[in-house]
């Protein structure tokens, strides 16, 4: 067992881990943060998809040793209190979504594509999201709820 | 109180809120205290005697609990739920573990109960298995020879079914013929890849005999029943919840072996125990799809007319067969095989075949799919060697007239409009322009395609006599109960299950309408046998058809139930009462009305109420349709073909859908999406291979090809409704449609870009390595 001390969604955790788990089976099991999901054991899906330190990756390809000390989002912890993130409106309000298994990671890495590039194409937000399987909705309305919230976003910080 | 028309309106999910926050309640996200978790160890071979298994070492691991082989448990088979008529079908026995023999790889040999998953994995991996391997067989067409490897004693060349269909004059109408198509067409088989790997918990109360199943599922009552009959634990004492679900697409309709072995591990132990599948069990051990290899002869007149149409198929079914399995490649398929078209004569023929993989069920669009591909396919093979532009061949062959229609094939069309569908499509969609665009690319040697496709397909499933006639085991009406509470809010059951079709939402705006209720005071229960009064589930494009008509008709009945509560207190007749706007009003004097709310909390209190009448506000219906509904549309694609290397490009996918009326257009519209995605899949990417040795060669999402966003393109969808006179709301059914159109469409398209090359066809996939084959191969 290793002792390891990950901060969250902004609330510091200490635990002891066996050096295999993985960050994913960490926050799933030690933490009940069940929001992040596991879709695949070949790191093909993107349903694990948190951000680490500001940067998004894929829990399931990730040790839980890995993350001492740093900074972890998950799906959780991406709505300010009540009110919803930009992408999480644009999912919502562009049908982004059926069975939602999917949806927290293909929500993660697309906040990471918006942070590194705010005003996507059609063709870069599906390059960005290449990552993530959708079974579900053909990702028509992804591509429209990502281009959602990078409106919304921009609006937001024009203001 | 004035509440808006819902139906119609594409009013955002209310499911959705949970689900962008992470806080959906999945199988694997249920917190179950003292949970003890299953690692199942599977057969690594196709086809094997077990001659011993030794699991000491497994079981002295630190943290195993207990290890289960076949020998420690009860023989309970995994059921197949139809007997097809007139077919000799002989269903081979399977049961939850293998005890001397395995059949297919990730048969299960072992199951190991420990403290956590990666304990559990340690120990089985310090199981040891003797094996004695037998021959394999994987090819349907190999599998039915003489000499081949036999499955099963007693199913002679591995044919466990051999269904036929016929209608009209088959030699009549081939020897009147002028041009007889002939093609072999592989229809590959799939994966489904529900997102969501498949899971099963179990907890047991000694004290009181309960048993809670929380199960990855689309329809939890029939899970119960078939348990129930297997294990003989009686139906009120098992509880099945399937909560919220990572997507079906058919896979999880089944009993499988894991939820008898739940079931029966966590009763034996008395202690909490739960079985989550990982991706790679997925690939191997949940049902696939599809897998036929069919000859098909089309005869024609020289102007393109119809004459007949011939085909015999091979099914492969797999090792076993789970409950759909003999109806898919059989009913679902060969009754469809006349399409849109007046087909004067049809021969249909299905062989069912036993081989060494999975078993093969009901995937999206099931049976249905793999008909429309074959006749839209050969329709413009057809078309090529006729010389006819493939929009005129189709409009020539159209039913045409009144409906209902009863076609060759027996299935009575209950409303469409073929040829309107078709020309609405090719004008707003431009496939004049498309066609001109194509010629001008091909003048700077781009190769462009463009495909149609004209499906329908059998929806609603199904009037349950049908069902019995096809042999199928139930009945499949669907039961939908409204209780509205003394201060009138609304809890609606329903017997359908959603795992991603948004019912709650839905079904939300159809009472609403109904009863005269806002929106919100609305809530959908599904998914809990011990809430549920009884369901057959969501599958077959059946919900709102079926399970929607169950709770309109609930509604209903409170509304006449209202009326007369409503004539009591204001003393009229309840004939005279009419209903609108959450007011019952006596006719032609408004002023005289009652609320909804207190003609509600009258019923409850019952203190001034008619004397025959029974107090109370709740109502249920079972409704059993009389006949399928008939969704039908054109899809049309448009591809590009790089000729060096063979690489496909979907450019753009364009979708005329007649679904009947549609309830939420932002929702249908998501199901076309969903669909045409999967359609493409097939058409393009998708293939599930074993090799020669029965080992799943694309047995990961690194060797099976679930589309990427990046590999689809976008879609238009249009709705050209013809209402269904199958239900009162006129709906049909979208959930398949977008596969069941699609795939055709895109080969077509694909066939269409290298006409010039003189390739006839390409079998799917259209991979880049199989069109440049085929490129290499033409010149
Ligand atoms: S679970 Fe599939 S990529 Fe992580
Ligand atoms: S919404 Fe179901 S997998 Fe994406």
């Amino acid at each position: 067992m290793t002792t390891i001390t990950v901060t969250v969604n902004g609330k510091s955790y200490t635990r002891d881990v066996e050096p295999r788990t993985l960050l994913v089976h960490f926050l799933r099991e030690n933490l009940s943060l069940t929001g992040t999901h596991v879709g695949c054991d070949t790191s093909q899906c993107g349903a694990c998809v948190v951000h680490m330190d500001g940067v998004s990756v894929k829990s399931c390809t990730t040790l839980a040793v890995q993350a001492d000390g740093a900074s972890v989002t998950t799906i959780e912890g991406l709505a300010n209190g009540t009110e919803l993130h930009a992408l999480q409106e644009g999912f919502w309000e562009k049908h982004g979504l059926q069975c939602g298994y999917c949806t927290p990671g293909m929500i993660m890495s697309a906040a990471d594509l918006l942070k590194n590039n705010p005003n996507p194409t059609d063709d870069e937000i599906r390059h960005g999201l290449e990552g993530n399987l959708c079974r579900c909705t053909g990702y028509e309305n992804i591509v429209r709820a990502v281009r959602y919230a990078a409106e919304k976003m921009n609006t937001v910080n024009a203001d | 109180m004035t509440t808006e028309t819902m139906f119609g309106r594409a009013l955002k999910r209310r499911e959705d809120p949970r689900l962008i926050t992470g806080r959906g309640q999945y199988v694997d996200d249920i917190q179950i205290p003292g949970v003890q978790r299953i690692f199942f160890l599977r057969s690594p071979y196709a086809h094997a005697m077990i001659t011993s298994i030794d699991t000491s070492a497994a079981e002295a691991h630190p943290g195993v609990m207990k290890v289960y082989t076949g020998k420690d448990l009860p023989a309970v088979p995994v059921p197949c739920g139809v007997n097809l008529p007139d077919s000799n079908q002989k269903t081979p026995p399977y049961f939850m573990i293998a005890t001397d023999r395995v059949r297919h790889t990730g048969e299960i040999v072992a199951a190991v109960v420990a403290s956590d998953i990666g304990t559990a994995r340690d120990a089985a991996e310090k199981i040891v298995v003797e094996y004695d391997p037998l021959p394999v067989v994987v090819d349907a067409e190999k599998s039915v020879m003489d000499g081949a490897p036999q499955l099963y004693d007693g199913i002679d060349n591995n044919i466990t079914f051999d269904w036929k269909l016929g209608g009209g004059d088959i030699d009549a109408a081939f020897a009147g013929a002028e041009v007889v198509i002939k093609q072999r067409l592989v229809n590959q088989r799939l994966i489904p890849n529900a997102m969501e790997p498949r899971a099963v918990a179990g907890r047991y109360d000694s004290a009181t005999g309960d048993l809670t199943l929380w199960d990855t599922d689309q329809n939890p009552h029939i899970i119960r029943l078939l348990i129930c009959m297997l294990t003989g634990i009686a139906e009120n004492k098992l509880r099945v919840i399937a909560p919220d679900v990572g997507g079906g697409f058919g896979s999880k309709i089944f009993l499988y072996a894991e939820q008898l072995l739940v079931t029966t591990i966590t009763k034996d132990l008395a202690t909490p125990v739960k079985w989550v599948e990982t991706r790679s069990e997925n690939f191997q051990a949940t049902t696939h799809g599809r897998d036929h290899v069919s000859y098909v002869e089309m005869a024609f007149m020289k102007s393109g007319k119809l004459c007949g149409l011939k085909v015999k198929t091979y099914a492969n079914m797999g090792a076993f067969m789970t409950a759909f399995a003999p109806l898919v490649p059989t009913f679902l398929y060969g009754t469809l095989l006349s399409g849109v078209y007046d087909l004067p004569a049809l021969r249909v023929e299905t062989i069912g075949v036993l081989t060494n993989t999975m078993a093969v069920d009901a995937y999206r669009g099931a049976g249905r799919p793999e008909a429309s591909y074959l006749l839209e396919r050969v329709m413009d093979i057809a078309a090529d060697e006729l010389n006819i532009d493939p929009a005129e061949i189709r409009r020539m062959n159209f039913i045409k007239g009144e409906f209902p229609h009863m076609a060759v094939t027996g299935m009575n069309y209950d409303s469409g409009d073929y040829e309107g569908n078709l020309d609405k499509a090719l004008a707003q969609f431009g496939y004049a322009d498309w066609r001109a665009k194509q010629a001008e690319a091909k003048a700077k040697g781009r190769y462009l395609g463009i495909g149609l496709s004209c499906y329908i397909e059998a929806c609603g499933i199904a009037p349950s006599k049908m069902v019995g006639m096809m042999g199928g085991g139930v009945g499949l009406w669907e039961s939908g109960t409204i209780r509205v509470h003394p201060t009138g809010k609304v809890t609606a059951y329903t017997g359908a299950h959603s795992h991603g079709q948004g019912h709650e939402t839905t079904f939300a705006q159809l009472i609403s309408d109904t009863l005269g209720v806002p929106y919100d005071n609305v809530e959908i229960v599904h998914g809990d046998t011990n809430q549920v009064q009884f369901g057959m589930g969501t599958y077959g494009s059946r919900s709102l058809a079926v399970g929607g008509t169950a709770l309109l008709k609930s509604a209903q009945k409170l509304v006449e139930k209202g009326k007369k509560i409503a004539a009591h207190l204001l003393e009229a007749n309840a004939a005279d009462i009419e209903y609108k706007d959450g007011s019952f009003s006596v006719k032609g004097s408004p002023d005289r009305s009652k609320a909804f709310g207190e003609v509600v909390l009258m019923a409850y209190l019952a203190h001034n109420y008619p004397a025959d009448l029974e107090p109370g506000f709740e109502e249920q219906t079972f409704f059993d349709p009389t006949n399928f509904t008939f969704p039908e549309g054109t899809y049309m694609a448009i591809v590009e073909v790089d000729p060096e290397t063979g690489t496909v490009t979907p450019l753009n996918f364009y979708c005329m859908d007649d679904c009947g009326n549609v309830l939420n257009p932002l929702i249908a519209e998501g199901q076309v999406h969903g669909g045409v995605a999967q359609g493409i899949g097939q058409a393009l990417y998708e293939n599930a291979v074993y090799d020669e040795n029965g080992q799943l060669i694309s047995g990961s999402m690194m060797d099976y090809a679930v589309p990427k966003i990046t590999q689809l393109p976008s879609y238009t969808t249009e709705f050209a409704p013809v209402p269904s006179p199958s239900n009162p709301m006129g709906v049909k059914g979208i959930g398949e449609a977008g596969t069941i159109g699609s795939t055709a469409a895109i080969a077509n398209a694909v066939m269409d870009a290298l006409s010039s090359m003189n390739i006839r066809h390409i079998d799917l996939p259209l991979t880049s390595q199989n069109v440049w084959n085929a490129i290499q191969a033409a010149k």
